[in-house]
């Protein structure tokens, strides 16, 4: 009924019938016919995953994008056309994974950065020191010094960080203990942070707990004493960008007995979180849940919150810091999950650059700027875009995404199937077992040491060597094609302005 | 010679200074009330003029000098020896920052301090050789991206900090010497520490004597142990690309 | 109007015995760097020059026109008690074109009422600059004045006869803008209560600290990024009290590498100063000169990208740009040195007890 989207094509020449690809698909596209002694290819089952091509020894296959061509019409996409299908055929709310294809203009793709010349020299990355140390907590509004210099004021807990790049939130159940493990792995030898996501946290990576963000999701799985004692620092996760207002959801396939153990729910049930916590019912539940995980730790860890981009996020963000959060994570309307409602993913939340735009000035203008550090989230694809979210008020930014790319996966968007053929986004032990931990956190590092050197190399051009300096200064951006409503709220001029 | 710099622009003065010093073939002058007059001995070309300098002269002092010799009688500005390329130049009191920016030949010697940035980009190619001799300390970046030539340090004051932080930061070719003991902690990218070897102690002995015949020093500066400071690698930035 | 930049030259004489110097000296100091600017700004602040009201608030006001004049001198009256004003003295000339610069000063104090009384200046500063077109507050210290135009410093000094003053503080400025909105107001020094700044740079984290300052109800008004720097320091240390050295290197921080190594109680307090006040942070090439009523220092930048040279001989104390404009008023300084990046140079006046 469905035209498959890709079809598996095999040289026949260089093809070798070692059969390594039909053992690394794990969609099940591919086996070997005896009779005709060739590798045969299910293409309905093919999701461009691209295993089979990487792990091919004589390079003989290629993934091509079906050439079946739905007669064109600019309003009944080939994508709106199958999405009717399926519910015509299943009658069921269709699950999609990773973050909005949607193509909502991208505002960081309309920002441009300033560079310094004759007036101001740039500041040469390579030789001189640039620092980009960041505090993640509550600072206070002002410090009151002794005459003899000593600190009279005290200072709440806060978390220092080698890079303004942390790995955001992704569960143990949505990926693997093997992938978990490699981002604990890498933000240990980053010297940033990792959140461990809605699954609760495997023991194998207590030790790397002064590098994790514990997360208290309104499932509360996983969450005891030990957990909130283990991390650097606890999150409370209101929403997430991809699917605001709904809770998190690890289809049954992917709840192995590990998991149901960490979880602690049955083996093969629906690990479903429900929409709002269900203790927090108005901002002054909140609050109370934020002191409550201070009291149990005795005031030692920094709270965080974090909610989704929608339109008013600067008034609840101001609630939030009122509320005694010590950071707040918003995640734009790009941001990636392994299963949501389609309808959710693509079409509800705001991107990220104008809410952190919004919520940065609005706690600047209450004077509260200081109590809380930002974190940006949603499809922070590059380092340019950390650039731009630290300008346009963000102290951190957190990634997922990029940090799965790095490891290997191809963004099939497949994830919620629970069969990752790079062992990523799976909990069976036999896929679980491609990854090897690692090598993939040598390859998440790698790439936030890359992007803290190119992040070093925009501040030098652009004449700073803090980057306190970056932070909030929206002088430093211009925009490019777009209008003045935008600009204004972004709080940034026009280029040539 | 004399001409009194009072009231006179630098424009002024360094006209006159060219006039006469391209006149004769052999000349010495002495300016009187120098005071923040810049550019003096600009591409100077008289291998066999001597310009001396009483009173503070400004910035880019020898700036692209291309022979003869310069002395000074008092503290100089910023950008001493910029882009110098042959000559001397030797100072009686500190030098400020950037002393020796891209410095392809001469030398330059100066009895008290120097600041940020000295020996910033030097370089050297056959027997285009420059040099610098500090006689007290320097400030951070010493020899910044260094490519050739020498920067000593003479640290006459005993001073527990000779240099300053980040020396030698990107540096991929030439050497520093310093008298006394440094850590790792005063380098900055790609330098290390070594010991001078024989041929490099000559020369160290020929531009020390050389100094002190500037500034008649007598006392002998006890212990003349140097370390000596040179590039890990003529490419040190290799691993940090990657081409798209 | 957008942001101007600047190059330029600075320079600061202090008797820390309260020795009144002639004004005739800090114009020769800064006019020997004349090379250093383009005509296009130029200005002085002076502290002792008002004995007879050392008592008031001196405020310098700029109008654009009569309107703007009687607009800000009826908000003046409201809000003030004015004991005395008149227009500031100039010597008219070819070089200084006051089309569109009435200049007065005016001698005031806040209401009996007010509880903190630099507080309310500051407030009545921001409102006229920020609400009363035409009108800007040049400076609103005790016993002190900023005077600044367009046109070099030489012929600025001419014009507001800085001859006839004498002060124990001198600081001066010559610019050396790439754009000219043609403007005094964005001429240095900058000033907010008795704190006045002569800048020699320019400031790559403005936009922050303009926000940052904001937080606080400290509007920026004149377009200039020096602008910031008085601010900063009114808030740090006379608001938020912290000590004048540690509030250097609040703008100007030590390197992590060195407040992580430091266990001192100083250690501490360096490092809960970087977190804390992270937008103060002033970042790009630097040198500036800061004076009040009881110190002058000076400071630049933590990796030196602008020169600054300071000088001693008896109880005088000299910061410039060049070693030249200490030379040019004092031929013998006992010592002569040029201080380290970020490290502050300061003399307190000694008080006469």
């Amino acid at each position: 009924m469905f035209p498959p989207q890709f079809s598996v094509v095999i040289d026949s020449d260089k093809c070798e019938k070692c059969k390594r690809c039909t053992i690394n698909c794990s969609f099940e596209a591919l086996s070997y016919d005896d009779r005709e002694d060739r590798i045969v290819s299910d293409d309905r089952k093919c999701v461009a995953c691209l295993r089979c091509a990487s792990k091919c020894p004589k390079g003989a296959i290629t993934i091509k994008k079906n050439e079946i061509t739905f007669s064109p019409h600019p309003t009944w996409t080939p994508e709106i056309r199958l999405d009717i299908m399926k519910q015509a055929e299943t009658g069921g709310m269709i699950i999609a994974g990773c973050g909005n294809d949607l193509d909502y203009p991208c505002l960081f793709d309309r920002i441009v950065i300033d560079a310094c010349q004759v007036t101001n020299p740039s500041i040469d990355p390579l030789r001189e020191p640039i620092e980009v140390s960041t505090f993640l907590g509550k600072k206070p509004k002002q410090l009151k010094i002794g005459d003899d210099f000593s600190l009279e004021t005290e200072i709440a807990p806060n978390i220092m960080i080698d890079t303004p790049i942390v790995i955001g939130h992704i569960s143990y159940g949505a990926i693997s203990l093997n992938a978990h493990k490699a981002l604990a792995m890498a933000a240990r030898k980053a010297g940033t942070l990792m959140g461990s996501g809605e699954g609760g946290l495997h023991p194998d990576l207590y030790e790397f707990g002064d590098h994790i963000i514990v997360q208290v999701a309104s499932g509360r799985f996983g969450v005891h004493s030990t957990y909130l004692e283990v991390g650097a620092a606890i999150e409370i996760k209101i929403g997430q960008g991809a699917k605001p207002g709904i809770g998190g959801h690890l289809p049954g396939e992917k709840v192995t007995e590990d998991i149901a153990e960490t979880r602690m729910i049955p083996v093969h049930t629906d690990a479903l979180s429900p929409a709002p916590h269900h203790d927090i019912y108005s901002i002054e539940d909140l609050s109370q849940l934020i002191y409550a995980l201070k009291e149990e730790t005795d005031y030692m860890k920094p709270v965080f919150v974090k909610i989704a981009a929608v339109h008013n996020s600067a008034a609840i963000a101001s609630g939030i810091a009122r509320a005694g959060a010590d950071a707040i994570t918003i995640d734009g309307f790009r941001g990636g999950t392994g299963a949501a409602p389609k309808i959710v993913r693509n079409h509800l939340g705001i991107p990220i650059e104008i809410a952190i735009a919004s919520v940065d000035k609005r706690l600047r203008d209450e004077g509260i700027r200081n109590e809380v550090s930002l974190i940006a989230s949603g499809s922070i694809r590059s380092a340019a875009d950390v650039v731009k979210a630290i300008a346009l008020g963000a102290d951190a930014v957190a990634i997922v995404t990029p940090a799965l790319i790095a490891m290997g996966c191809t963004v099939c968007q497949q994830c919620y199937r629970g069969v990752c053929a790079w062992g990523i986004c799976t909990t069976r032990q036999d896929l679980a077992r491609r990854l090897n931990p690692e090598v993939a956190s040598r390859k998440v590092y790698n790439l936030i040491s890359a992007w803290t050197m190119e992040l070093k190399e925009v501040l030098g051009a652009l004449g700073m060597n803090a980057i306190e300096s970056l932070r909030y200064n929206r002088e430093r951006l211009r925009g490019v094609g777009i209008d003045q409503k935008t600009l204004e709220i972004l709080g940034i001029k026009a280029a040539g302005e | 010679m004399q001409i009194d710099a009072k009231g006179l622009s630098y424009k002024e003065l360094n006209r006159k200074l060219k006039e006469l010093v391209s006149k004769e073939d052999a000349l010495e002058i002495d300016v009187l009330n120098v005071n923040g007059h810049r550019y003096i001995g600009t591409g100077l070309e008289n291998s066999k003029g001597i310009i001396r300098l009483h009173g503070v002269p400004g910035n880019d002092l020898a700036a692209f000098m291309n022979g003869g010799s310069i002395f000074v009688y008092g503290n100089a500005g910023d950008g001493v020896g910029n882009t110098m390329n042959a000559g001397l130049v030797v100072i009686h009191g500190d030098a400020r920052d950037v002393v020796g920016y891209s410095m392809r030949g001469g030398k330059i010697f100066i009895k008290g301090n120097v600041g940020y940035r000295a020996g910033i980009h030097m370089k050297a190619y056959k027997n285009r050789f420059p040099s610098i001799v500090v006689g007290g300390r320097a400030e951070d970046f010493l020899g910044e991206y260094m490519a050739g030539g020498i920067i000593v340090v003479l640290n006459s004051n005993n001073e527990k900090n000779p240099v300053g932080k980040f020396t030698a930061t990107g540096i991929h070719g030439g050497t520093i010497f310093v008298r006394g003991k440094i850590s790792e902690e005063h380098l900055g990218i790609g330098a290390q520490i070594g010991t001078p070897n024989e041929e490099e102690i000559n020369l160290l002995n020929n531009l020390i004597s050389e100094y002190f015949s500037y500034f008649q020093v007598n006392e002998n500066l006890d212990s003349l142990e140097f370390t000596k400071i040179h590039p890990k690698s003529h490419r040190p930035f290799a691993k940090l690309y990657v081409l798209e | 109007m957008s942001k101007v930049i600047d190059g330029c030259g600075i320079s600061g004489i202090m008797s820390t015995k309260k020795k009144l110097i002639p004004g005739c000296e800090i114009v020769t100091s800064i006019d020997s760097m004349n090379f250093r600017y383009n005509g296009l700004g130029g200005g002085f602040a002076g502290y002792g020059i008002y004995p007879d009201y050392k008592d008031y608030y001196a405020f310098h006001l700029n109008f654009e026109d009569r309107e703007a004049k009687t607009k800000a001198e009826n908000f003046l009256y409201e809000q003030l008690r004015v004991i005395d004003d008149e227009p500031i003295p100039v010597r008219k000339s070819e070089l200084i074109d006051d089309t569109k610069s009435i200049s007065w000063r005016y001698f005031v104090s806040p209401p009996k009422d007010i509880e903190n009384a630099d507080d309310y200046i500051v407030k009545v500063v921001m409102h006229i600059n920020e609400n009363i077109p035409g009108a800007y507050v040049f400076s609103s210290g005790k016993n002190m004045g900023v005077f600044k135009a367009v046109g070099y410093p030489k012929a600025v000094a001419d014009y507001f006869r800085i001859e006839d003053y004498s002060a124990y503080i001198w600081i001066a400025h010559g610019r050396y803008p790439t754009n000219t909105p043609g403007w005094w107001g964005g001429a240095h020094p900058f000033n907010i209560l008795d704190w006045s700044v002569v800048h020699n740079g320019e400031l790559s984290s403005y936009g922050t600290n303009k926000n940052f300052l904001e937080m606080w109800g400290y509007k920026c008004t004149l377009l200039t990024d020096t602008e910031v720097l008085a601010y900063l320091f009114d808030l740090l240390v006379r608001r938020h009290k912290i000590p004048v050295e540690l509030a250097c290197n609040v703008i100007t921080p030590m390197f992590w590498s060195e407040i992580n190594s430091d266990n001192s109680p100083r250690g501490k307090a360096l490092k809960a100063l970087r977190m804390t006040y992270g937008g103060a942070i002033v970042n790009g090439p630097f040198s500036i000169i800061v004076a009040t009523n009881r110190f002058m220092f000076g400071l630049t930048d933590r990796i030196k990208l602008r020169p600054l040279i300071a000088a001693r001989k008896d109880d005088f104390f000299y910061i410039a740009s060049e070693e030249c404009a200490i030379r040019s008023v004092c031929e013998n300084p006992d010592i002569v040195w040029a201080p380290r990046g970020g490290e502050q140079v300061i003399a307190y006046v000694k008080e006469v007890t």
